[in-house]
This record gives C-alpha cells, structure tokens and sequence, in this order.
C-alpha cells in the first residue's frame, strides 16, 4: 500500500522526495538529541548537513533503551542527564527548518511518546518539519490499531526494522504498511556491535534485494567505516552509521571533526 | 475467563507485544507453540512428576493456629516457602524449561533481583544439563551474595548489569539484549508474570497450580473451597498472580495485594507501582509504572530485591483498574516486624518480600469465622542479614 502517489509531488515529505531524486550510497547518520551537550542538537544537524550526510536520525533519549548497545546508552543517559525531555526537544526543532533542509527522523522508545500523547507528538512532530519516525518497540500490531492514523494525518513516515529472521510473508506486509523506506537491520544484534560480513549476511541482503520491495531499503547497526558502507550500497540504497558518529561527538573538538568523518565514510562513493 | 488474556495478548487495556522487530520471531514461536505444549500429555506428565517428585508438592496449606488467635480468623499460610529452591519461582521455571527443551533451546539466558529466580533458573538448567546464564544487577549481587553462589554452585554463568539502576530492571534490559543478539538457540526464562506477550499468561499458567491445589486443601480445612480473603505480595507479582488465578472468577473471594512502600509510599523511596505509577510500556507490554511525566523509567526502592520493580504485571494493572483485587502498600519497617512476628508466632522465617504480606493482616479486620489465604512465597534464608542487621540479633 502506497500512502503517497510519486507522480505528485506536492503531497510527498522531504524523504520521498529524496528517494526520487536519489536511490543509491545514501548516507544518514544517527545521534542523541541532547548529546554531548544540552544544545547542541541542531549545531550537530546543520554540521552533518554541510558535511554531505543524505538524512539524519535525531535520538530522543530513554532511560531503557533495550535495542541499544553501551555506546547509545551511554549518549541516552548523558542527555537525561543533562535535561533533555521531549518538550524540550520539541522547541529546540522550532528552529529545525531555518537551519535545516535534508529529511530528518526522530528516533525513541514507545513510553515517552504515550506520556506525550501520540496525537501531540505527530502533531508537533509535523510542525517541526520532521518526516518520518522510529519507533523500534512499536510493532506493526499495535501500529496499526492505535497510532496509524495520528502518524497519516501528519504526514509523517512510520519505519519498521527488519532482520535476517524476519520471514518474507512479514516482509512483504512490512513493506506493505511502509511509506519511505525499511530499515534493514545488518544482523539480529544491538546497535554498535561491528558488521561481520559472511556468506549468510550477504546472502540475506541478496535474498531482500530480490523480493524487489515498493519501498527503497537502508541498512543500518554495525555500519561504521567505508567498508561497511560500501558492502551495504551494493545491496541497499544506502546505511546508516549510529554509533560511530556518537564515539566521535565524545571527542574533544568533535565539530571540527565531522566534515572528515563523513568523507572517510562516503569516500568514493 | 472473565478476567483472561484476549487473542490479541491483552488484559483490558493492558499487555500486548512492544518488542523490538529483533525479537519478533522469539516471541511468535512462543506464542504460537506454548498453548499446544503446555497441552501436550507428555508435558503434563512430565511437568506432574517433576513437581511432585522434584519440587515437593502439594506445598502444604497450613493452619496458623497462633496467627488466627492473634487476628480474630482462621488463617491458613500456602507453604511455597517450602518448595526446593524455598520460593514459588521453582514452578515457573521447571515449566519453562520443559518447553524450552520442546522448543530445541540450547542455551537459557534468566534476570534476576533477589536471585531466587536466577537460583531457581540456574537448578532446572542443572537437572536437563542446559547451560544458564543469568542477569544480575550489580548492586543485587553485592546484597545478595550468598545466591550469586549458590548459582554459581549450580554451574550458571552470572553477568553483572552495570547500566541505569544497576537491579532488576536493568538485569532485564540486559537479559533482553543478550536475547536480541542471540534469537534462534536460546530462551529466555522471565521470572514473572511480566514481559511481551505470551510472557505473563504463560507464567501465570505455571504459577497457577499454587491456587490450583489452595481450593482443594482449603476444601478438607474447611468444607468450602474458597475463602473470603487472600492476599499475596506483588514486585512484578508471580506468586501473587498464581495464588489468584483460580480465585478471580469467584467474586465473593477478596484479592487483596501488596505491595512495597519502602520508606513509605510518598517518601521518594517507594515501590508502591499502583499507587505511584501511570499508565505506560515497560519490558514488551503495556501497563502501569513508575515514571517521569517525560516518560523516563523512575528508579523505585524497597529493602526487598524481589519487590524493588518499577512495573506489575499488565493482568494485575488489570485487575487494579477493574477493581478485581484491592492493592495496597506496606513500608520496610512494617514488612520486618512482620517477618519478626511470624518467627515468634508460628516458627517460620518468611523472605521479607512474603513478610509485606503477613504485615498487611494487622491492618485488616476480619470476622470470626473469615477463612484467610495468604502465600507464603519464599522463605528468609536468604534475607538473614538483614533481619540481623535491623533486629540486631
């Protein structure tokens, strides 16, 4: 089922437009909102942006992030800590769209959207000129009976993940709920875990290629370097690189830093 | 069941699914294969025998005649305390890892607080020879120590959890994660009735032989099987929901459940969930918790490991919305004079998780001829260091 009609373009958000005027080696990159510091989420958005980055995922952090490996928890916890709350993001993105013009996601847990309010988030979500969602314990269940409608009415894109175990009749309804684009995920693992590629790997990438879904497809845990995105693109329209980023905000000087971080990533791509 | 799960896994308003897409296919095997195993004859059988023989039941239901004086009633005390392992968790996990067995599971992975479910865990996996690894908080383990050994006794691995709280909540997101990275050789043995669906009806159905065999033995005690009061503690609230579950469609029969106040329930230190939490997702299902209005996990508190939990079970959110069972707090302080109380009285050193409800009795007033329930889930071994350390003996 597709939402949104390609020929007609008014009516598609930032990341349709994108997959139509793109379909290969995209690159987003994924980090916490309110990481390392408390404001630095749009400097971070507009860094990434010059730097060549195709879209991005902003984290909105969770005290029980179970998808997330150290180094995400550690980033989610330090953003808490910091004071960062939905609210609060939601004003910091009042500026979003002086600042910004590639398609941008939000990325988060399921419990702080329902104390929210599913509607108000859509609602404010859109008005950000935010484009799509992640929501990796919302399943397609839950999806469909409670919070598809709010996600429609405001445009905005829903994202489900899919694994190497998934099976390909789920697939296919996936693909079928789906409005953007599907996140592959590398392995059935937590994020930053490193991609070892092998024979089943890519013969699982092969086997999503060949069902030649409606929507594009992006890989992402365990993409960390040019390698890894390499071997991604020849299978998917691009990846997305989580982690790593997050190691390099870290860093002292971490703003100078971005623009080499993401050559060494897209380098000849 | 008036007040059973639906097909679509939920309790009213409360239960379902929330999991990561990386455990889908886990779950919808469990889902889709536990009802016909669990109805399978030879599970039953083997599940029977291993009870009987292995574990010791019938637990007895035991007549406190000092308690009844005390209280004005006839009060009767489900001996799960006398179980191999001495707590309710024994049933859940011999019934999980027979199906785990059916299932082809190579390896279990467990979370524990207080570690009578890890050590529970750790002996089943010992009986099938299955190797065991379990989740512990690391504060948990520091005051718990005497169960890290034991586990480690019975050939478990023990992986401290070093994020957020550092207890149980944080052994289950850990426990959650290893399952992520690992979906096809293992099982993960959740010790109580929470988790993604079918998590809390299916431990509910191996707990449920506790009020299975309570309406029989009650029958012999006193010619009718059931009584007018039972009550139980709730953390996440396994024996609570076991010493239920046969009782919920007999509405003249009060559940009364209680949880921990800590220091008290408004003190900042509390584990009061129904009384300090609002609706939400926690560990796959939807159900009440403790939260931040941003929607953050609030760290609770209790002297008990066991009821140090942030969430219930989404049957007992259930039930507390429906006004099916009556929850209730009671504070550290009360909980170790009750657990004082039942040594000097009736010569039984409850844990303090089951203390929490024998301190509710004082609060209760009962007629002469009131039959009361109350289970003893699991005994104060492995509590002594703290009833030493409070009482100063």
């Amino acid at each position: 089922m597709q939402l949104f009609s390609f020929n007609d373009t008014t009516d598609m958000n930032r990341l349709n437009q994108l997959f139509a005027s793109k379909n290969k080696n995209l690159l987003s990159i994924y980090y916490t909102a309110g990481y390392p510091r408390l404001d630095t989420t749009l400097d971070i958005a507009e860094a990434l942006e010059k730097a060549g980055a195709d879209f991005l995922e902003i984290g909105f952090p969770y005290s029980d992030p179970v998808a997330d490996g150290p180094t995400i928890q550690h980033s989610s916890q330090t953003a808490l800590d910091n004071g960062m709350t939905l609210n609060l993001l939601f004003q910091q993105l009042k500026e979003l769209r002086n600042r910004v013009s590639i398609p941008v996601l939000l990325m988060g847990y399921i419990n702080p959207i329902v104390q929210y309010g599913v509607e108000r988030f859509c609602k404010d979500a859109s008005a950000a000129g935010v484009d799509g969602v992640i929501v990796p314990d919302l399943p397609m269940y839950e999806y469909e009976m409670i919070y598809r409608k709010h996600f429609e009415d405001n445009n905005l894109s829903n994202i489900f993940l899919v694994t190497p175990q998934t099976s390909e009749e789920r697939i296919r309804k996936i693909d079928g709920f789906s409005n953007s684009f599907i996140y592959l995920l590398s392995s059935s693992s937590i994020t930053g875990g490193s991609l070892q590629l092998s024979d089943s790997i890519e013969a699982y990438y092969q086997r999503i290629k060949d069902m030649h879904l409606n929507n594009p497809a992006i890989i992402g845990f365990g993409i960390s370097d040019n390698r890894s995105f390499s071997k991604a693109c020849e299978y998917a329209n691009g990846a997305i690189v989580g982690s790593a980023f997050v190691k390099l905000l870290a860093e002292e000087n971490y703003m100078e830093k971005i623009p080499e971080f993401i050559k060494a990533i897209k380098d000849s791509l | 069941m008036k007040y059973g799960v639906n097909e679509q896994g939920y309790y009213g308003d409360f239960g379902g699914a929330y999991i990561p897409e990386m455990l889908y296919p886990n779950v919808e095997e469990l889902r889709r294969e536990y009802v016909k195993i669990l109805d399978d004859p030879d599970f039953k059988q083997e599940f029977d025998q291993l009870m009987k023989d292995y574990v010791g039941r019938p637990s007895p239901l035991y007549h406190a005649k000092r308690y009844s004086e005390k209280y004005g009633a006839n009060i009767f005390f489900k001996r799960e305390d006398l179980n191999h392992t001495g707590s309710h968790k024994i049933n859940n996990a011999i019934g999980q890892i027979l199906l785990a067995k059916r299932l082809g599971k190579k390896r279990i992975i467990a979370e524990t607080g207080a570690g009578q479910h890890g050590v529970a865990t750790a002996t089943v996996c010992a009986l099938m020879g299955i190797e065991c690894i379990v989740y512990m908080g690391e504060i948990d383990m520091e005051r718990q120590a005497p169960n890290v050994a034991r586990m480690k006794m019975l050939g478990a691995t023990v992986i401290p959890a070093t994020s957020g709280s550092k207890t149980l909540k944080d052994a289950t997101n850990e426990a959650l994660r290893d399952w992520i990275a690992n979906p096809v050789d293992t099982h993960y043995i959740i010790g109580s009735v929470v988790g993604p669906y079918p998590y809390p009806e299916m431990v509910a159905k191996f707990q449920s032989i506790i009020s299975a065999e309570t309406k029989v033995q009650l029958k012999e005690h006193t010619g009718s099987e059931l009584p007018q009061y039972v009550l139980a503690c709730v953390g996440g609230g396994s024996n609570a929901m076991g010493m239920f579950y046969n009782f919920l469609d007999d509405e003249e029969v009060k559940l009364v459940a209680v949880e921990a106040a800590g220091k008290g329930v408004n003190s900042g230190h509390s584990a009061a969930t129904t009384a300090l939490g609002k609706e939400g997702v926690l560990h796959g299902s939807r159900t009440i918790l403790m939260q931040s209005d941003d929607g953050q996990v609030v760290e609770p508190y209790s002297i008990s490991a066991g009821l140090d939990y942030p969430g219930i079970g989404p049957q007992h959110a259930h039930l507390y919305k429906v006004n099916r069972a009556q929850y209730v707090s009671i504070t550290d302080e009360e909980s170790l004079n009750a657990g004082l109380l039942c040594c000097q009285l009736e010569g039984i050193i409850p844990a303090i998780e089951t203390a929490h409800a024998l301190a509710y009795l004082e609060k209760m007033t009962f007629k002469k001829d009131d039959n009361v329930v109350i289970c003893i889930s699991g005994r104060g071994d492995k509590d002594l260091s703290t009833y030493i350390k409070h009482f100063g003996y």
